[in-house]
């Protein structure tokens, strides 16, 4: 089993890897966002749906 | 696939994700000829190919939207491009990395590979301004759709022609003179791919849910607005209603 080496080689393989995951936490963060913006405007729908009964 | 099953495709695709970063660290052989950094191609090449395969797959999805005017296939279309623009930003950064690692640069303009791969980046840069440059939902989906049908058909032919150009510092690992990879790296590469396909398709899915959801509160909304609006006419006054006579 080959080991990880911390040395140049290294370095650059894991900020290769790092961009990846940085990449996919930005994208769940924004749209965990939007989620939220979309259960803000589900929560107001329901608010009007129930005053207009 | 209902958005039941979704949990249970994003389970698969962090163990496939999971499982291809373990292979890639622990199992597949170090490269004789470029040592650690080749690492990198198991991360890269298949974000690329993914990409570039979320590209065609939305210009296929346009057709059918210019096919049957059905609205979906637009939406649909528009998250894979979305998606797959994304990735490229991966694809472009992870290969500046390894071009830095292996060539000491981190672009090299004389490179097709890279360039071809930053053009078709560039195309698809220009999607979403000509699509919310125009108002009208309908003529905006059939805009974007014409651009999507051929800028999805540029793809491989772009990918074609790099592939008879000349210049080849760019590695060639699955063409037909530079497939000698050992099993392990080929099963590792195998099993990454997938991995990469997975995220892609659980992605697409989980916005395309989002934003289907958004359009239908949207619609619901406006529909409930018209109805405040709108008179509700009296039951005496309807003409359905039986005569008492």
């Amino acid at each position: 089993m080959p080991t990880i080496p911390f040395d140049e080689p290294g370095a650059y393989v894991a900020a290769a890897y790092v961009i990846f995951v940085v990449l996919l936490v930005v994208y769940v963060a924004v749209m965990a966002r939007h989620v939220a913006r979309t259960r803000e405007d589900l929560r107001r729908l329901a608010d009007a749906i129930r005053e207009e009964r | 696939m209902s958005g039941s099953r979704l949990p249970h495709l994003g389970a698969v695709t962090a163990a496939a994700l999971g499982t291809a970063f373990a292979m890639v660290f622990f199992y597949a052989p170090v490269d004789a000829d470029q040592g650690f950094v080749q690492k990198i191609f198991y991360l890269h090449v298949p974000l690329g190919i993914v990409a570039l395969g979320g590209f065609v797959a939305g210009g296929v999805m346009a057709a059918q939207f210019m096919r049957t005017r059905d609205r979906r296939w637009d939406l649909r279309s528009y998250v894979a491009i979305h998606l797959s623009l994304i990735l490229s930003v991966g694809v472009l950064a992870t290969g500046s990395v390894w071009a830095k690692a292996s060539w000491g640069h981190w672009w090299v303009w004389s490179e097709p590979t890279l360039v071809s791969f930053l053009v078709v980046f560039l195309l698809y840069s220009c999607y979403q301004p000509l699509r919310f440059a125009i108002e009208d939902p309908d003529r905006q989906a059939r805009a974007a759709a014409a651009f999507a049908v051929m800028a999805g058909a540029f793809v491989p032919l772009n990918f074609a022609a790099v592939r008879l150009a000349d210049a080849v510092t760019h590695p060639r690992v699955l063409g037909a003179t530079g497939g000698q990879m050992p099993v392990a790296m080929r099963l590792t590469f195998v099993v990454a791919m997938l991995a990469m396909a997975l995220l892609y398709v659980l992605l697409w899915r989980l916005e395309l849910m989002r934003k289907t959801t958004a359009i239908e509160i949207a619609a619901l909304r406006r529909a409930l607005e018209q109805r405040a609006t709108t008179p509700v006419p009296s039951i005496a006054a309807s003409p359905l209603r039986p005569s008492p006579h």
